[in-house]
């Protein structure tokens, strides 16, 4: 059996802000058509690893590879162009442009027709615009009748927090990403929601063909999507394998629970 | 278009963002009801080409009912201001960048068509050919602004294009005795004196020389500029501008090069205000240095916030508003009707039920028509003059305002306990404050008939346009057609 393509590779990465090291020495790899689990208590280095692979911030040493070529160094929304996208754990969506509008402005580096063009009704201005909104249209029917219809021309700030959350995933699905970065997507989401979210997910990879890699609170739905769990603390792996073997080891359980909770065993 | 958010006076709505605010959102917009609900939702489903009818079709007939004189100063310099406005909406609407030196661009558009059209060089370019030109020449000298900036951001980004205006007029106030190694003096701007004689506009042939012809080419390039600038906003880039002013970070993450695209909005507004500077240059026929100084950037500011920051028809609204009040205002007749007039307004609008106001209405008139009748049978001398108004207020305010023979001083007393009386209604509550009201609002009549109404081309004109505009700023604080910014986490 081949070893299946590492997408995106971590490579010894660190980071530190003033004297916190808030990653260090960090392997990891997410391979093509994979969903991998980043989980950790509070504070250990998981949203910071995602704005690191993003390009937010610039590890102070190791390499951040996709798919052969160094990513590190470049600005974010060229990193994006490659194929990177994400969520943010607090929404970030641009409240105050329409739900369809939100998914079309993410689709701004993957057309060229420029502002004079768009000005004089160009025909290329005009067939990108068809196309944009033809994209926009398919990813938000992707959520079913969520975010149809008469939701399209509404503003963003009027959608309820579990649309807003679905809303950021088909702006970042817009983007046509190789690897999509979900931060927290069950955050602050129902049971019956977070329920949603688990299948969701899973489609995500089966339907749109996505490779996934996701920070999760929720165990319950850590375990039901993940080929693959990273456990972090202080910024470092502390585990990795499948959720049970993770889920049982000391480490991860000392990293959550507390030195006394293995002690006792 | 969107409702305010709920008045902090209005606690039984919901607050913006929580859930039941967002679950009735779709039915309280339906719910738009009366003369403004009815013209909101007309406006909604017209056509962009309808919009842009609503405001062109009816102007271009104003040629045939202004005398030259009006259309110079209603029309033309409301279009002028509207032009300006769009250029700046583009930088400060859609991207959200606090460009103060903006006005400076329309200076050098002054100045670059003088130059390329008046005996100073002894230039005369066609038009089709210099206003391009120099549209172009200030959207480079706006990238050049906007390189070394590009990494500011807000604040900073003010103080240094303040900067730059304020060094641009400074320039073109001492730039008439440059030395060059090779051509010795070069006046370029002919200092404190400005440029004079700039020829009016040359395309092809046809010359604009008459103030109705001015009126049609600059209607036509207004309506032009809008129609480019509602294709631009509907497109990626319009798209990608209003998401970095939403969320920058985020803008950046979904493959929007942030700092390319602010940079792209600033020589664009820039080169939209050298095309408007040109037009305007050759319109006054010269370009001075004091033209192009805070004065008309605060005006023109003025103007796009009024209108709503991001509307293209609200900086028309806009323009129209602050070129036309303070011209229309400068009548007694015409003051006195807005005064009365937003007096009227106001207690129409904001006492409920409808009991009360009749009841207030009516205490108000019976109020006045005692005072008068005890000073007209106690001292004659109080009501002895004649009133400033003319046309149908002259009979009514005769017979209702106390108008003294002597005015000055007993009006001066007046206006300092009207103030005073002002700000104790403010602190008043419930019936106090209706009660309280009446003598208020008499009183306010009487200081306006006496003393405010002799000064309309002055100060009054001033109180009236500030008063105007904290009015407009309560009822829609998003501007005339703006839309209500929400920001929710």
């Amino acid at each position: 059996m081949s070893a299946p393509a590492r997408l995106l590779d971590l490579r010894g990465v660190g980071k530190s802000f003033g004297g916190l090291r808030v990653i260090s020495n960090l392997d990891m790899h997410v391979d093509e058509a994979e969903i991998v689990s980043v989980i950790g208590p509070n504070g250990a280095g998981k949203t910071t690893l995602f704005n690191l692979v993003t390009g937010i911030f610039r590890p102070d040493e190791g390499d951040i590879v996709l798919d052969g070529r160094s990513i590190v160094g470049l600005e974010p929304h060229q990193i994006t162009n490659r194929g990177v996208a994400r969520t943010f754990q607090t929404l970030r969506l641009f409240l105050n442009m329409t739900v369809k509008e939100n998914v079309m402005a993410a689709q701004y580096g993957r057309t060229r027709s420029t502002v004079v063009e768009a000005m004089l009704r160009l025909p290329r201005a005009r067939r990108e615009e068809r196309e944009i909104a033809r994209l926009a249209e398919e990813k938000l029917a992707f959520f079913g009748s969520r975010l149809m219809g008469y939701r399209w021309d509404q503003p963003a700030y009027s959608l309820s927090y579990a649309n807003r959350r679905r809303l950021e995933i088909a702006r970042a699905m817009a983007t046509t990403p190789r690897i999509l970065l979900l931060d927290e997507p069950a955050a602050g989401m129902n049971p019956a929601e977070t329920h949603e979210i688990t299948e969701l997910i899973g489609k995500l990879r089966s339907e749109a063909g996505h490779t996934i890699l996701v920070i999760e609170h929720d165990m319950h739905v850590v375990e039901g999507i993940s080929d693959r769990v990273v456990a972090l603390d202080h910024g470092e792996k502390i585990a990795e394998g499948t959720f049970d073997e993770v889920a049982t080891n000391e480490r991860v359980v000392e990293a959550y629970l507390g030195p006394r909770h293995t002690r006792k065993k | 278009m969107v409702d305010l958010p709920s008045p902090a006076d209005r606690p039984d709505e919901p607050r913006v963002g929580t859930d039941e605010w967002v679950a009735s959102h779709g039915e309280r917009t339906a719910r738009r009801t009366g003369v403004t609900g009815f013209i909101a939702r007309v406006w909604d489903r017209l056509p962009p080409f309808g919009r842009l009818a609503v405001f062109v079709v009816p102007t271009a007939f104003l040629p045939f009912l202004m005398s030259e004189e009006n259309l110079t100063r209603y029309a033309l310099y409301t279009l002028f201001y509207a032009l300006m406005g769009l250029g700046l909406n583009v930088v400060v609407g859609y991207a959200g960048l606090l460009d103060l030196g903006y006005i400076a661009f329309v200076g050098f558009g002054a100045y670059g068509y003088g130059i390329l059209a008046s005996p100073q060089f002894g230039n005369h370019f066609q038009a089709e050919l210099a206003i391009p030109a120099v549209a172009i020449a200030t959207a480079v000298l706006g990238l050049l602004v906007g390189l070394p900036s590009r990494r500011l951001v807000g604040d900073y980004l003010a103080i240094v294009t303040l900067f730059f205006g304020q060094a641009f007029v400074v320039f073109v106030n001492n730039a008439n005795r440059i030395d060059f190694p090779h051509f010795g003096h070069v006046d370029l701007t002919g200092g404190a004196n400005g440029l004079s004689d700039i020829y009016p506009p040359n395309f092809f042939g046809y010359e604009i020389n008459s103030t109705r012809r001015y009126f049609y080419f600059v209607l036509a390039a207004f309506a032009l500029v809008l129609t480019a600038l509602y294709f631009a906003n509907e497109s990626r880039t319009g798209r990608a501008w209003r998401a970095l002013r939403e969320d920058p970070l985020a803008a950046e993450t979904m493959t929007v090069p942030v700092n390319r695209l602010k940079l792209l909005a600033f020589a664009f507004g820039a080169g939209l205000a050298g095309f408007t500077g040109a037009i305007y240059g050759s319109f006054q026929t010269g370009a001075f240095p004091g033209d192009y100084d805070v004065g008309l950037l605060i005006t023109i500011y003025a103007v796009v916030i009024l209108g709503g920051t991001g509307s293209l028809a609200g900086v028309a609204l806009g323009a129209i508003i602050i070129n036309c009040a303070p011209e229309l205002l400068r009548s007694e007749h015409n003051a006195s009707l807005l005064f009365y007039g937003v007096i009227l307004l106001t207690i129409l609008g904001k006492v409920r039920p409808w009991r009360v106001l009749g009841v207030f209405l009516g205490g108000l008139v019976a109020f006045g028509f005692a005072v008068h009748a005890i000073a007209d049978a106690a001292w004659p001398r109080l009501t002895a003059a004649h009133a400033h108004s003319t046309g149908f207020l002259k009979g009514p305010i005769e017979d209702w305002v106390l108008l003294p023979r002597h005015p000055v001083k007993i009006a001066d007393y007046g206006y300092v306990i009207l103030i005073a009386a002002i700000l104790l209604v403010t602190r008043l509550d419930g019936w106090r404050r209706l009660v309280a009201l009446v003598p208020t609002v008499y009183l306010g009549a009487f200081v306006w008939e006496n003393l405010l109404i002799t000064q309309t081309a002055g100060a009054t004109r001033l109180i009236l346009l500030g008063a105007l505009l904290v009015a407009l700023m309560n009822a829609r604080p998003q501007g005339l057609l703006g839309t209500a910014r929400v920001e929710i986490v």
